[in-house]
Order: structure tokens, then sequence, then C-alpha cells
């Protein structure tokens, strides 16, 4: 295609919308909908998903030692675990420390009496947190065969229900997007297909003129791709904002929560969305039309 | 330039075809009038001419293109040989004079520079040098048909085909766009006219060809229109 003809075609595509005033403004706030909450769908499943990235290295996998291990064989142990790939960390708590945090998590002021001793001695203990937790039975599996070790502790429950959450997260957003995507195929479809009908006219003149099927669809494509970038781009920019302000809120109402909900920052989200919208409104623009110019526009 | 060889065309498959083992020859550089009564045919010849329809059998031989064998994709450069013009004129009404001429041109990727200067030379030429910037609605009809026929001569086209070109004209306007068509026959474009104008065809003494039902009953150089009743 010849500069001027691509110059020509993009101000045909350009001029269509204007000239199509009331279809481009359904497509451009079909596809605005349809962006604005898969943006808010992803700005909340990230953050989920964040969040459970968080919590999983606060769940932990405890280890015990026999009776009389030696202090050299509880460093080989506790390298050997610092080893492993799943291994985020890994801390050792001696008996002491043990006590010291039983007593203030449990007994409170009543720890006095307990004064002088020590009645969990003999429970110095690994805690090893996993930077996966769905790698967590695989770590257990292993920590069984190493020698002087007496007794794992392990939530077997929290592991699977992260993981199966994060599991079914991802499907249901999965299952929401490509909805949302079907939905605005069809109305894009139907949009331009109005437009071609409008044009019918313009369309039958141009063949006579003996234009290619190319010159004839061009447009409609160049329509197609810019409604999605508008139609992109104008959610983008409401996310954007919308997010900021329900993190400070969130943050704010919710404080007690803080631990669990742990929010990316909109940097980060944004860098993601961005691009993955931006090509998804183009996709949907350009593959909605071309769907649509394949079937009406056979010459 | 123009061959038609036994050519029927049916629109169904029991009733009356609408042309009807139609052979004729048209050669290079000529003016021909095709009249006929309303129903007989003559449009339809047009748009087996311009490939709209194709033939439901014969063979038609237009500047060298066997249209039977034409393939689909071969058929936009088909075109580019034949200019049209239309009883209902079928310009872009939303868009001005100069955008209707200059969009010919572009339909077929002529760079910019060059459409510049095409245009205006083909206004001037129907004149109507001075109203380029019009929209096409707000012109009289014969000021459209002069659009319109700037259109389909901008790209040179060696064959220029008018279906009814003065159906919905004036006497004046509609002898003003005959002269040109007769003035662009004389720059070397062949051309053919489909009328009802008896007065015209009669004045203008160019060969006319005559059809009824579908059939070609008859075809005189320096013709003239056929009373049917
Ligand atoms: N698309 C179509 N489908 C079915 N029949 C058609 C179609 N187009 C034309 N016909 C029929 O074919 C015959 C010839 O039509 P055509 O349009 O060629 O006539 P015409 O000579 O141009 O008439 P007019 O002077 O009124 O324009 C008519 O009987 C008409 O009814
Ligand atoms: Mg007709």
């Amino acid at each position: 295609m010849k500069i001027s003809t691509f110059v020509f075609t993009f101000k045909q595509g350009f001029k269509n919308i204007f000239r199509n005033k009331i279809f481009s403004l359904a497509t451009i706030a079909t596809i605005a909908a349809c962006i604005f909450l898969f943006g808010l769908c992803y700005s909340v499943i990230e953050n989920v998903r964040y969040s459970i990235q968080k919590a999983e290295t606060n769940v932990a996998v405890t280890v015990f030692f026999d009776e009389g291990i030696s202090e050299a064989r509880i460093q080989e142990i506790g390298d050997a675990i610092r080893g492993r790939s799943e291994v985020a960390s890994v801390q050792f708590v001696s008996a002491a420390e043990a006590w010291e945090a039983f007593k203030v998590d449990y007994l409170g002021e009543y720890a006095d009496g307990y004064e002088g001793d020590n009645p969990l001695e003999g429970s110095e203990n690994f805690e090893i947190y996993l930077n996966d937790v769905s790698k967590q039975q695989q770590l257990v599996s292993y920590l069984e065969t190493v020698d002087g070790v007496r007794e794992i502790n392990h939530s077997d429950v929290t592991a699977n229900i992260l993981t199966q959450f994060n599991r079914l997260l991802s499907y249901v957003s999965l299952g929401i997007i490509g909805i949302l995507l079907a939905v605005s195929l069809f109305l894009i479809s139907n949009t331009v297909a109005m437009g071609i009908a409008v044009r019918r006219e313009e369309i039958g003149i141009m063949k006579l003129i003996g234009a290619t099927d190319f010159v004839v669809r061009s447009p409609f494509l160049i329509e197609g791709i810019l409604l999605g970038v508008i139609g992109a781009s104008i959610p983008l920019i409401a996310v954007y904002f919308i997010y900021n302000k329900i993190i400070v809120y969130a943050a704010d109402q919710f404080a007690i929560l803080n631990d669990i909900l742990q929010f990316k920052t909109a940097r980060d989200v944004f860098s993601v969305l961005i691009p993955v919208a931006l090509v998804m409104g183009v996709g949907l623009g350009f593959f909605g039309s071309l769907i649509t110019v394949r079937k009406h526009l056979r010459v | 330039m123009i061959t038609l060889e036994n050519v029927s065309k049916s629109y169904t498959n029991d009733g009356m075809p609408a042309l009807n083992n139609v052979s004729l020859h048209i050669d290079r550089g000529e003016f021909v009038f095709i009249v006929g009564d309303s129903g007989s045919g003559k449009s339809t010849m047009i748009k087996l001419l311009l490939r709209e329809l194709t033939p439901t059998s014969g063979r038609i031989i237009v500047n060298n293109f066997d249209l039977s064998r034409l393939k689909r994709r071969k058929i936009p450069k088909y075109r580019r040989n034949i200019g049209v013009v239309f009883q209902d004129f079928r310009l872009l009404k939303d868009r001005n004079v100069y955008e209707n001429v200059a969009f010919a041109q572009r339909v077929i990727e002529v760079p910019t520079r060059q459409i510049k200067k095409n245009v205006p030379a083909m206004l001037s030429l129907v004149g109507l040098p001075e109203k380029y910037r019009s929209k096409t609605k707000e012109l009289s009809g014969g000021e459209q048909q002069r659009v319109a026929l700037a259109r389909a001569l901008v790209n040179n086209p060696p064959i220029l085909l008018a279906d009814e070109p003065t159906g919905n004209l004036d006497p004046r306007n509609s002898w003003e766009i005959m002269k040109l068509l007769e003035e662009i026959n004389r720059r070397g474009t062949t051309v053919v006219v489909v009328t009802h104008n008896r007065e015209i065809v009669n004045a203008m003494r160019k060969r006319v060809i005559t059809v009824k039902k579908g059939i070609i009953v008859s075809d005189e150089e320096k013709g003239e229109y056929i009373d049917e009743d």
C-alpha cells in the first residue's frame, strides 16, 4: 500500500467514526465498559493474588528435633533445608525463645508462676517459610526422611485452601474475561455491521470505480482499531484514578485487615494492565470489524 | 472494444430471460445509443458489461478482458477500464465536489500530488471549475451529473457507460450532458448511452441499438429512436 493510500485510508476510518457518531459512541462505550470491568477484575485479582502470596510466606512448617541432638547436627539440618528451592527462609527458635513467645501469646500476666524453669525444654525448632505453599507437602516428605527430626508441624489445611483459592480465582477470572470478550466482540461486530449498512451506497460506488477488497475494507478495520484504542484508553484512565482512591480508602477503613490485605502499587498493576488493555482494545476492534467486513463485504 | 456473443441473462429459472441471445460489437471510439421500452433489458446489459452480473450463457469480451474467465479478484482491475454514470448520479452526498471526484482516484491509489492536478482539470472539462467546495446535495441535478461524469472520467477509462444519464434532468441540462458525452467521445473514449430521450437521439444522428424484450430488434448507424406504438 502506498503511503498516500494509507493516509487516505486512515483519514477515512477516522472520519467514519464521526460520520457515524451514535454507533461509534455505542462501540466505544461497549469496549470501554468491557475493559473497565477487565481492569477492575484484574486489579482485584492481582491484589488478592498478591495478598495470598504475602500470606503464603507467613505459613510456616515447624521442625522439632530428637532429644539430645547436637548443635552441630541442628546446624547441618538447617543448612540442608536452606538449600532447598521451595524454602524462602529458615529461622531457628531456641527453647527459651519458644517459651517467651508462648508466654506472651497464651499466658500473659499469669506467666509469673513459671519463673525460673522452662516447661518447653527441648522444644527448640526451625520455622521454615515457603515461597510457594503448594510445595509444602514435598518439603514435609523430605523432612520426614531427615535424621534427627522428631516431629514436623505443618498446616495442611491452610496450604491447600490457599492453593485452591488461587486456582479458583484464576478460573473465575478467565471465565469472566472470556465472557466479556465475547460480549464486546459481538457488540462491536454488530456496530460495524450497522456502519456498513449505513455506507452500503458508498461501498457500492467504491466497487464500481474499481476499488480492491483491501481498499474497501481497510477503513472499517482502521475504524475498528481506533475505536478499540479509544475504548481502552478511557477505562484505563478511569481505573487508574479509582484504583489510587480505593487503595487509600481501603487501607484507611480496614486498618485491622492490613496484615491480610496487601496492595500492589498502581504502577505495578498498570505496567501490565496498560499494554494488555490496549492490545485487547485493538484486538477487539480489529477482529470485531474483520468478522463483519468478511461477512458483509463480499464483492 | 466491446463484444457480446449470444449473450442471455435470466434472473429466474422459469420466466422470460431479460436478455435473449444477444450478439453485438462496438468498436473503439464509437458513440452508441441503446434505446428500448422499460424492462427491455438495457440496464441488464450495462450490468453485464460492468461485471455486476454474469451472463447465463454466451461470452462477453471488453477491452480484451474475457468476462466469463475473469477471476473475482481481478474485477477491480477490470472496472478501472470503465467509467460509469447513472440516472441517480450516485454521489457521496456528505462530501464536496472535489472529494467526490478525488475519491475515484484515491480508490485506485493515485498519489495525492497527482490527484490535486487531475481533479480540477476534470472539473473544468465538465464545466464546474468553481464549485468544487460545494456539498453535492446542494447542487442542481445537472451539476450533480457533471460531478458524476467527472468522477467517471478522471481515471481516463477507455470506455464510458451511461445508464439514462439524463433521466432526471430538464431538457436544457439533458442537452448539455449529451454534448459533454459527445465531447468526451471526440477525445477518444468509447461511449455507450442508454436513454429514453427521443429528441436527443434523433437529433444527434449516432448509432442506435434498439432492444425489445431482451432481443436486439434494430441496430443502425445514424439511427433514430423507433416508436413502439
Ligand atoms: N434483480 C432482478 N431480479 C429479477 N428480475 C430482474 C432484476 N433486474 C431486472 N429484472 C427484470 O429483467 C428485465 C429487464 O430489466 P432491465 O432493468 O434490464 O430493464 P431496462 O431496459 O433497463 O428498463 P428501464 O428502461 O425501465 O430502466 C425486466 O423484466 C426486469 O423486471
Ligand atoms: Mg434501466
